[in-house]
């Protein structure tokens, strides 16, 4: 469960608040779309929700633990354990192969390289499981990530996020870089893993034509209070 | 922290082409400087080896720095001369092993002359007790028939052009009187001696007796009128000579050294002093060190010049991996993982390149060492690091792994914000 409390948030140096939410939650297993306009501080509250940023009030509190109760180093460890992370592109490093990318998370987490061990007969068994369900054929799994189509890569991404079924998976506009068809292909797989895994899913992005398929629907111009006082470029649509 | 490991070799194979500069650099840099530190410490070993297997060096009573000036390195000259007698005295001193008297003062178009005996092509030493080797020719023997034979200096052979065979006239002090020629008695060159580094090399040898046969005519620093004695004519003069300007002085055991200094410091016939010549070199390397200084400051400054060098080289290499860390940290690598792996890289790219660059600085010695030795006299030597070197690479091995870590401490402070927004 994600719990987010009276949350303020200002980047430094800045003199109006960036992000101001008086409460959202998001139940566990279920799936969230967050949409909203550029600049109305979805990264910023991603960043909140995965303790990279802590909010200058209110809190925000992942399975029950408030980020800002944690040091940096705790950040990290929890984070590593209960957190998989889609950035939009560039997930993976390219010089190593799908199968070493999958199991990124499982060398630094021992949670979650136990609980894919548990998965499967071993968390390279897991990954590859995850591979074949995100469709990528076992002629890949030993190709450097760069040889990879952009398609490819989300699908990878997506895969290493669910691996050692994280409590919380964050994915930031995965799909921008997808044309239609592949969009929908993977829409189709990360909500069916995260349904699978029990994992719950934050989806940002800005297509609303995504909006039907989560379980909620939150536009972050309406709940966010210093997105409506600021300027606003246009309406929202 | 072995998954690290492997991941760092990935990246860092991954990125050979911009690594492999940042090796070439920092092997650029210790080449430099070992190179740099090499020469200067070399410099300062020839000159402190410009004469060896002399134990005192005797002149009139003088300052011991000017002693050595003109004795050694033929610059300046003697206030005044010293008798063949009083160095006959000096030679019956028990613990005397042999005197090879020198007498200086002529000179033939800018190289300075010095007289002596055939024993000091025995004699002399230089460097590492190396003895003096003849490229070409023979000595002078030193009697009547070969009385105008000369031997020259690598250096002077070389300006000058001459050959075995070549013909040539002395001038009488430096050169710079007009009409001060010896232009009736000419010497020929019957020996070039291999180059040595040492002043040996700017110098032409004659013998004593050479020296006294262009001088019957001569009083008072110029030709006497009316006087000339035909250069054949001149062997018929006895041409022992009177006084000399210098000796050098080999004892049986070394540990006379002292003794004989205070027996000829206290020789009542006439005031002479005695110097060791080691203990001479670095009190004149004192006053001509500020050349040695200028090295050292070179020397720092290529230091500051290659690592500030390698650490740009490190820095620019950072962009490229911005996004890199900022993966790693989003799947759960902490800073000490990125930390690890950044240093683990550095610590590598550093020593390979520091390794390569010794390698290289090796090769180059040896490659060049004969060369600079032929050209410029330098002899560079193959030896183990001196403390200073040890500290160059040390210097060198920290800036490397310091810039490597400059990376490590922006990821810290930066990666996962800048892997969250990937825009920018």
């Amino acid at each position: 469960m994600i719990d987010v409390r009276g949350l303020r948030f200002t980047w430094p140096g800045a003199e109006r608040d960036c992000v101001a939410i008086d409460s959202l939650t998001v139940p566990d297993g279920s799936s969230l779309f967050l949409y909203g306009p550029s600049g109305c501080g979805k990264s910023t509250l991603l960043g909140l929700m995965a303790g990279v940023l802590l909010p200058s009030d209110g809190s925000v509190s992942l399975m029950g633990t408030a980020w800002s109760t944690l040091s940096g180093a705790r950040r990290d460890a929890f984070r590593a354990d209960h957190v998989g992370y889609i950035f939009q592109q560039f997930n993976l490093l390219p010089y190593l192969s799908l199968l070493d990318n999958v199991l990124l998370p499982c060398r630094f987490s021992a949670v979650r390289r136990e609980r894919s061990a548990k998965d499967g007969a071993s968390p390279t068994a897991a990954a590859q499981h995850l591979l074949r369900q995100v469709g990528l054929h076992e002629s890949l799994w030993e190709r450097p990530a760069a040889q990879l189509s952009v398609g490819q890569q989300q699908r990878v991404a997506a895969a290493r996020a669910l691996i050692g079924r994280p409590e919380v998976v964050i994915a930031d506009e995965p799909t921008s870089a997808l044309d239609a068809a592949l969009r929908d292909g993977f829409m189709d797989l990360l909500l069916g893993e995260c349904r699978a895994s029990g994992s719950t899913l934050v989806f940002v992005s800005h297509d609303e034509r995504l909006a039907l398929r989560f379980d909620a629907q939150v536009s972050l111009a309406e709940i966010n209070r210093a997105a409506v006082d600021g300027p606003r470029v246009g309406a929202a649509p | 922290m072995k998954p690290m490991l492997m991941i760092a070799w990935r990246s860092a194979w991954n990125r050979r082409s911009t690594l492999s500069l940042v090796v070439f650099s920092v092997a650029l840099s210790t080449l430099l400087l070992l190179g740099f530190e090499r020469i200067r410490t070399d410099v300062r070993d020839n000159f402190s080896q410009s004469v060896s297997g002399t134990d005192l060096i005797v002149g009139a009573r003088t300052g011991s720095v000017q002693l050595m000036l003109y004795a050694v390195f033929r610059v300046g000259g003697a206030t005044n001369n010293i008798r063949m007698d009083s160095l006959r005295d000096i030679a019956k001193h028990r613990a005397v092993d042999w005197v090879v008297p020198m007498s200086l003062g002529d000179s033939h178009r800018g190289f300075p002359v010095l007289a002596t005996t055939k024993d000091y092509f025995s004699r002399f030493l230089y460097g590492d007790r190396e003895a003096l080797v003849l490229a070409q020719g023979r000595p002078f023997d030193g009697t009547l028939q070969g009385l105008y034979d000369a031997v020259i200096g690598a250096e002077v052979a070389d300006a000058l052009g001459y050959r075995l065979g070549q013909h040539l006239t002395l001038s009488h002090g430096s050169g710079a009187i007009p009409g001060g020629e010896h232009a009736d008695k000419p010497f020929t060159v019957v020996g070039i001696l291999a180059r040595t580094g040492t002043p040996v090399d700017r110098t032409l040898h004659i013998s004593l007796e050479a020296m006294e046969a262009i001088h019957l005519d001569w009083v008072g620093g110029a030709p006497m009128p009316g006087v000339k004695i035909l250069p054949q004519d001149a062997r018929k003069f006895d041409l022992a000579p009177k006084q000399v300007t210098a000796a050098l002085i080999g004892l049986k055991n070394r540990v006379a050294v002292f003794a004989v200094q205070r027996a000829v410091a206290d020789y009542p016939g006439e005031a002479l002093m005695a110097v060791l010549p080691g203990v001479a070199l670095d009190e004149l390397w004192d006053v001509v060190g500020v050349g040695e200084r200028a090295l050292l400051g070179m020397s720092a400054m290529v230091a500051i010049v290659s690592l500030a060098g390698l650490i740009a080289v490190v820095l620019a290499g950072l962009n490229e991996r911005r996004r890199e860390l900022a993966v790693l940290r989003a799947v759960g690598a902490a800073p000490r993982h990125v930390l690890f792996m950044l240093a683990a890289e550095g610590g590598f790219v550093t020593l390979l390149g520091v390794g390569l660059g010794v390698m290289a600085t090796v090769v180059m010695i040896l490659a060049a060492g004969p060369w600079l030795q032929v050209r410029f006299g330098i002899g560079l030597k193959l030896a183990p690091p001196t403390p200073e070197q040890w500290l160059l690479l040390a210097a060198v091995v920290a800036a490397g792994f310091l810039a490597s870590l400059v990376p490590g401490w922006r990821a810290y402070r930066m990666s996962l914000a800048d892997g969250l927004s990937p825009k920018t």
